[in-house]
């Protein structure tokens, strides 16, 4: 039997598919178990996106429109690793949020906050060979999401990243350290106990911009491969 | 030096405009070698209603059954513009369509091919992971044979045959529960 290319992700990482707190899940969790399929081609290739070319503003959610948007400008960076520290070099990252007052720029978000002509919310990065990604944005609100009585999210801001292959894809959320929220976020505490830390966002003094700007580092780990190689 | 791999969330409900220039539904300009096919994934939750807010993702190998992936290393040709991802969101009937052409065979581990498959990945509210399946074409003479479909239990393996309508559109239905579940891959 050969050994499978990816590492299959350690119990107690991700969420179960059913999270009763969460509202929106038992309709739609499956419930049966998922079937192992061992790692051929199809599963250890995946769209790479290398040819898509990034303009140079799509990092920076604060230069998008006519205006600064309002809100609290700040940096959030980090790096794309796999489980083994190693880089994902030239990893795509994509990202979306709302604005600071808790609105998203979308027709289905009817919740009574203003929206911002200035902001977007949306931004894109290429990650450089050592995966270093940087986005400039502004700090999103927290929302009302009905999910229960007086249902907050937290201020969050929503990941989506490839990695090398089909079995490395990731959406994920960061989070802001130490938000008051987050005890009682059901997605947030839908990942297991020991784990759910790793999508708060670590505060960064070294990397805040003296007058400017607050910076967050939020480090995204995919899956790592196993030690023996292909060939 | 790991700090533990990163877990999944949802991707919410409002992703949609704000995931920049995330969507490509054509992936297959008239010049792609291979049979032109065109796709209609629906989603549907456990009670059969559809799910307006879903994304799709496919994945698929060219008419050679070449991967657009330096981890594919065989001497097959690579067709220029074509890489083989696709993604769209749900439209409020909970289906997307998708232009591109049929894949040709892949390679099983332990020797052998397997049958021309899409590899799709599924994202929605309410999923707090990434759900994966594939599509395989009903009526391919190499399904038979296909190793996947033969680690499935009989009564389920419809739920990854897309089928052909009268317009020649392949149309495969994708239920998150309910009695029709979908078979989905832990990949
Ligand atoms: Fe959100």
């Amino acid at each position: 039997m050969e050994k499978e290319i990816y590492r299959r992700p350690a119990a107690g990482t991700h969420p179960a598919n059913l999270s009763e707190a969460y509202k929106s899940t038992p309709g739609r969790a499956p419930r049966r178990p998922a079937v192992a399929l061992p790692h051929t081609l199809s599963e250890i290739t995946g769209p790479l996106l290398a040819e898509e070319r990034l303009d140079a503003l799509e990092n920076d959610l604060t230069r998008q429109r006519m205006g600064p948007p309002l809100g609290e400008r700040i940096l959030v960076h980090g790096r794309v690793l796999d489980e083994d520290g190693k880089p994902v070099p030239k990893a795509l990252v994509e990202i979306w949020q709302c604005n600071a007052a808790g609105r998203y720029h979308h027709p289905g978000d009817q919740h009574d906050a203003p929206l911002d002509p200035n902001f977007y919310g949306g931004g894109r990065a290429r990650a450089d060979e050592e995966g270093r990604y940087h986005f400039i944005t502004i700090k999103p609100g927290a929302y009302p999401w009905k999910n229960h009585y007086n249902a907050w999210r937290p201020a969050h801001i929503h990941f989506s990243l490839f990695g090398p292959s089909f079995a490395t894809r990731l959406i994920t959320q960061m989070y802001f350290p130490n938000d008051p929220l987050l005890p009682f976020d059901p997605i947030y505490n839908s990942v297991p106990d020991g784990a759910r830390h790793r999508l708060q966002a670590a505060f960064d003094l070294d990397s805040t911009r003296p007058e400017w700007a607050l910076a967050y580092r939020f480090d995204i780990v995919l899956r790592g491969r196993n030690a023996t190689p292909m060939e | 030096m790991s700090k533990g791999l990163t877990p999944s969330q949802t991707i919410g409900p409002f992703y949609v405009g704000t995931l920049v220039k995330a969507y490509r539904q054509d992936l297959a300009p008239p010049n792609v070698a291979g049979e032109h096919v065109e796709i209609v994934l629906s989603l549907h939750d456990a009670d059969g209603m559809v799910v307006p807010d879903g994304v799709f993702e496919i994945w698929q190998a060219n008419s050679h059954g070449r991967y657009n992936h330096p981890d594919d290393r065989r001497n097959l040709p690579l067709d220029p513009g074509f890489e083989g991802f696709g993604r769209a969101s749900t439209w409020l009937d909970g289906s997307s369509q998708f232009s591109t052409i049929k894949p040709g065979r892949v390679p099983w581990p332990q020797g052998g091919l397997q049958a021309p498959h899409i590899n799709v990945s599924i994202f929605a509210r309410g999923l707090l992971n990434r759900v994966a399946t594939r599509l395989y074409f009903e009526g391919d003479p190499a399904n038979a044979e296909d190793p996947v479909l033969k680690m499935i239990e009989p009564a389920r393996r419809s739920t990854l045959l897309a089928q052909r309508d009268a317009n020649g559109t392949w149309r495969l239905p994708i239920h998150l529960g309910g009695p029709q579940e979908t078979v989905f891959f832990d990949c």
